[in-house]
């Protein structure tokens, strides 16, 4: 029994000596807690690129490529691709440069020009613990759904050419200097890091979907209805490829909106639940809408709330309570509704898979309703002189927020509007937009790629 | 020959082709077509846009027949594929003037 505790208390004395504090130590420790929240910030934001990846090739392509008529599902679906590649290509060169290079108000600077310096290391102004190569291919994915949502509105009618011609310049005219003004450093209305206008958008609500809407709708406005259009049937030619791109579209959502908490810490988590909480509400606002105005709950009404949900809950997410993301849900149900189902076919514009009525609409009222429930309790990155988390929406006594809001938005408004009028003037001179008569009538499928989805004779 | 041309409801067409066998009826050839009678089509809605569906889903049988069969097989056709409701098709009959076999240059009765 003796010799026990002498063998003990010597063991213990060893352990003593193994954990003496040295300063070498310290740093070594630092240094390994470092090295762990990167390698774990950097997991979640590889894995959410690629989840935002996946909204465009496959998600918005199946969601699209549902909605259309069997002869164009091949050319939508290859709209939606294809920027996977060119927007890419775009970004590479210059995209991330004009974006997020430190320029003026309104666009960054050639700093980043072929991704000069963009490496390993972390850019500290935008992600501190991971990669700036991560940070740039994060965003990217984001640039490539963007200009994919506006294909939306022109489905079916416009020139294969012609729509990389536009979608080039719309990067560069209207994408590039919206999402620098939004988050990039010194952007006008970069809320954290030194913008004029304290503008909240936490994963693109105004970047991504009031641009891309409010686009939508000029292209649409521009480029008149498909032949037929009312009087011929155009209905969605396989809901089950919308209902499978919509549900991946949901789960590709965690990406972009967690994601862009930029780390996988609590913020990611709150950022993850109140998107969640948005869509589920906005799919069950829309159905309910529904089943008042015609008389049964579709499915295609179902996922297009959905989507409306995460659209709207897009700006707010990083900044707001679960039970306001479920509010926010539930009101861009009913205003997407009405805005697709009813004002569309009051005003008579053909939008012809909505992404005005979705994208346009629901990304303004998010974008409005963040400046009511943003709220400290979420997110208190920002802070005043003394340190204290500032008050950010209506909800936290700041009912100023929402002009912020308000501006944001309409400066987004502004800038697609008179980009894509820009940008479509100069491509219908150049090349015309719209195909012919004759291959409108044989689907896009034909008459731009050459191929048929479903062969008549295989 | 007689030619039994039968557009029916196609959930009828298992029971069809079941009695056509029962009665000895061997060859028959079936297409899904669309079309309406009497019968009127349907609504949807797709995002607030109204569609009014009114060609429905058929399916075509064709037949053809020794034309002292026609009476019995034509019972069969119509005992198996009415359910008493609008909407069941409709049975239209045609002379034949000649069948071929194909394999073998067989004509007439023999070739059915």
């Amino acid at each position: 029994m003796k010799n026990l505790l002498a063998l003990l208390t010597a063991s213990a004395s060893v352990a003593a000596a193994q954990t003496a504090v040295t300063p070498e130590k310290v740093a070594a420790l630092e240094a390994a807690v470092q090295s762990a929240q990167t390698a774990g910030d950097n997991a979640w934001m590889l894995t959410s690129s690629a989840l935002v990846l996946m909204m465009t090739g496959p998600g918005l392509a199946l969601f699209y490529g549902g909605l259309v008529r069997r002869k164009n599902v091949l050319g939508t679906m290859m709209q939606s691709f294809i920027m996977m590649a060119l927007m890419t290509v775009l970004w590479g060169i210059v995209g991330y440069s004009l974006a997020f290079g430190e320029g003026n108000a309104f666009i960054g600077d050639l700093r980043y020009l072929f991704l000069k310096g963009v490496g390993a290391a972390p850019n500290g102004d935008y992600a501190a613990t991971i990669p700036q190569q991560t940070f740039m291919v994060f965003q990217l994915m984001f640039a490539i759904i963007t200009p994919a949502l506006i294909t939306g509105a022109f489905a079916e009618r416009m020139k294969f050419s012609a729509m990389l011609v536009f979608m080039t310049l719309w990067g560069l005219l209207v994408y590039f200097p919206m999402a620098h003004m939004v988050w990039g450093k010194g952007g006008l209305l970069n809320a954290f890091l030194g913008g004029q206008f304290r503008c909240f958008d936490f994963a693109g609500g105004t970047v991504v979907h009031i641009t891309s809407g409010i686009s939508a709708l000029v292209c649409a406005l521009y480029m008149g209805p498909r032949k037929g259009y009312r009087t011929d049937p155009m209905k969605p030619h396989n809901l089950v490829l919308s209902f499978i791109g919509a549900c991946l579209l949901w789960v590709g959502w965690f990406g972009f909106n967690a994601g862009s908490a930029l780390g996988a810490g609590a913020l990611a988590t709150s950022a993850f639940v109140a998107t969640h909480f948005a869509a589920a509400t906005a799919a069950i606002g829309w159905l309910i809408a529904e089943q008042f105005h015609v008389g049964k709950p579709s499915v295609l009404g179902g996922i297009s709330g959905a989507v409306a949900g995460l659209v709207a809950v897009t700006p707010g997410s990083g900044f707001v309570t679960p039970m306001s993301g479920m509010i926010i849900g539930l009101l861009a149900g009913f205003v997407c509704y009405f805005a697709v189902a009813i004002l569309k076919h009051k005003l008579g514009y053909d939008d012809s898979l909505d992404a005005f009525g979705v994208h346009g609409v629901g990304g303004t009222l998010g974008a409005i309703l963040t400046g009511v429930f943003a709220t400290n309790e979420i997110n208190n990155a920002l802070k005043d002189s003394a340190g204290k988390p500032v008050a950010l929406g209506l909800v936290d006594g700041n009912a100023g927020q929402i002009v912020d809001q308000a501006i944001g938005a309409g400066i987004a408004i502004v800038l697609g509007i008179v980009g894509t009028i820009i940008i479509l003037k100069i491509v219908d001179i150049a090349i015309g937009v719209r195909v012919d008569a004759n291959q409108e009538q044989d689907g896009l499928d034909l008459s731009m790629h050459g191929e048929e989805a479903y062969s008549q004779e295989a | 020959m007689k030619k039994i041309e039968a557009i029916i409801q196609p959930f009828k067409l298992e029971d069809v082709k079941e009695a056509l066998k029962a009665a000895g009826v061997d060859g028959m050839t079936i297409t899904e077509v669309r079309g309406h009678g009497r019968q009127k089509g349907h609504k949807e809605v797709y995002r607030g846009q109204e569609y009014t569906v009114d060609l429905l889903p058929k399916v075509k049988v064709e037949l053809v027949i020794s034309a002292s069969r026609l009476e019995e097989v034509l019972r069969v056709v119509l005992g198996a594929a009415r359910t008493g409701k609008i909407g069941d098709g409709k049975i239209f009959v045609y002379d034949v003037a000649e069948a071929i076999r194909i394999r073998n240059d067989d004509r007439g009765e023999i070739a059915l």
